[in-house]
């Protein structure tokens, strides 16, 4: 029985048992909500394609949030990356940044999405695996497979740290969701379990300390776009593991870093809107402009 | 689920249903004439209605899901339904940041549930009718009010013993106003394929000796 409250013993049980942390997640689920492998399968897989489904929604050119604050990033970044052969980071990259623009920003204009591990940040998984998808390096199967390690990493998260950003701040949103991200990544290209730890565990400290300070309350600026920074890390946090990069701290260490650091941070900085980019002057204007 | 916020739109939901499980009405129609008083602490307080919690609240009273596509439309919904709501910002002391109570009161009957929205759309129900519980409405959920008084438990589960036979207890949690007087008891099963049928379960546990109410709530 796995108790999702340490990623080194998950890390250590696939390895005992030389299999995927995904493998060994999907059976210890199925077991414990009495469901048979192939049932809990079917029920990630209808995820991804909710994931799918974002993706192609949220790129429309008129979409707006329900506030009118935001809408087309998506649109924007993929007509750019059309015209200029990719852009400055690449085609791979921006492709993956236009989709959690994509899904962030569908999300903002109530549309329907998974909750991974939030609705805030919810780009960053469709961003890394619906692009990996699109992109054919890897199968559909295999993507499936792989959110089912980026969900025990979540849990994990949730239960040692928070995943949610009135108690941890974005760290725990976005900085779960790129260590989610980050360790399905891995697994997806072949990397040790020890390796998604690594990978998790970088992701975590490149956004350690992350405040939550959605602008009038929305979760639109600045979270659509730390959906596609999220992405950026969760890739580089997944390349470095795989070259063979050590995290140096370990994984469940960051996890608890990003707890004592959610509970340092105040109240201003964890959703209430009452300081950080929701604060500024530009900030205070739009909330009046929606609310007034 | 529908967004924009797991925490502030699908938990919000979710708090909502229990409410609406707490009511045990059978359908939206039976809402015709409900009161609602519903406050919202912390975070909800603060950023409500750019996240669309009071939709959200609402939409989960009514019995919707948090993928239901009503959830943008949920005031206009209310009101057609004959519902008289009402949003009030104020703290509850040492509460989660995301926390709401709903008051409500239909016909006879009236009552609270306060609850927190924790994260990822996970709830956990803080307070039923002034007695604590704590569950997370992950598994099916049984309450029971009924009179301190020795043996309540002892019936309770000896009946599921004896006529529910798979059911297992997840965890279970006793709460009293005070001693002889109303108490409740919070009964989470494990969730199974071959489960017991906890509507008959509970109306079995209504027919014991010093059970007030008994009712389920299922798996949110």
């Amino acid at each position: 029985m796995l108790e999702y409250n340490s990623i080194n013993k998950l890390i250590s049980e696939a390895e005992s048992a030389h299999k995927k942390i995904s493998d060994i997640v999907l059976a210890e689920q199925a077991l414990s909500m009495d469901l048979s492998c192939e049932e809990l399968f079917n029920r990630m897989s209808a995820n991804f394609d909710v994931m799918c489904e974002a993706v192609i929604k949220g790129s429309d050119k008129d979409l707006k949030s329900m506030s009118g604050l935001t809408g087309g990033e998506a649109f924007k970044m993929q007509s750019y990356i059309d015209l200029n052969n990719g852009g400055l980071a690449g085609s791979f990259v921006n492709k993956a940044i236009a989709a959690a623009l994509s899904v962030a920003g569908y999300n903002a204009a109530m549309g329907k999405i998974v909750a991974a591990p939030t609705a805030g940040s919810c780009g960053i998984l469709p961003g890394c695996l619906v692009t990996l998808y699109n992109e054919q390096r890897a199968s559909r199967d295999e993507i499936i497979m792989a959110l089912f390690t980026a969900g025990a990493f979540g849990m994990v998260i949730a239960n040692n740290a928070s995943i949610a950003g009135a108690e941890g701040g974005c760290q725990a949103e976005c900085g779960s969701a790129s260590a989610m991200a980050a360790a399905a990544l891995v697994e997806l290209m072949h990397g040790t379990p020890e390796q998604c730890g690594h990978a998790a565990a970088i992701a975590i400290a490149n956004q350690l300390g992350l405040v939550c300070d959605p602008v009038a309350g929305l979760v639109e600026i600045p979270c659509i776009k730390r959906n596609a920074s999220g992405v950026m890390i969760a890739l580089s946090a997944a390349d470095m593991a795989l070259a063979g990069i050590d995290a140096k701290i370990p994984v469940d260490e960051c996890i608890a870093a990003m707890k004592n650091v959610g509970d340092a941070l105040p109240a201003a900085l964890r959703e209430t809107s009452a300081g950080g980019l929701a604060a500024t002057p530009t900030g205070r204007k739009l909330r009046e402009k929606v609310f007034g | 689920m529908i967004g924009p916020s797991s925490s502030h739109t699908a938990g919000a939901v979710r708090l909502g249903r229990v409410a609406n499980k707490i009511m045990n009405i059978k359908s939206i129609d039976a809402l015709r004439g409900l009161k609602l008083e519903i406050i919202l602490s912390g975070s909800f307080a603060r950023t409500y209605k750019g996240h669309g919690t009071d939709r959200a609240l609402l939409a989960g009273v009514m019995g919707y899901h948090s993928y239901s596509s009503e959830i943008r439309d949920a005031l206009e919904i209310a009101k057609s339904q004959g519902i008289d709501y009402k949003f009030i910002e104020q703290d509850i002391k040492g509460a989660h940041p995301n926390t709401a109570r709903i008051n409500f009161e239909l016909g006879n009957s009236s009552g609270y549930i306060q609850g927190a929205s924790i994260g990822g759309g996970n709830i956990r129900v803080d307070l039923v009718n002034g007695m604590r519980v704590d569950f997370t409405g992950e598994n099916n959920t049984i309450l029971v009010m009924h009179w301190d008084r020795p043996g309540v438990i002892a019936d309770v589960t000896s009946l599921m013993r004896l006529k529910y036979p798979n059911a297992n207890i997840a965890n279970f949690k006793l709460s009293r106003k005070e001693r002889g007087g109303e108490a409740l008891m919070t009964i989470e099963l494990d969730n199974r394929r071959d489960a017991a049928d906890e509507r008959g379960m509970a109306a079995d546990i209504q027919g014991l000796n010093n059970v007030i109410n008994a009712i389920v709530i299922r798996a949110i």
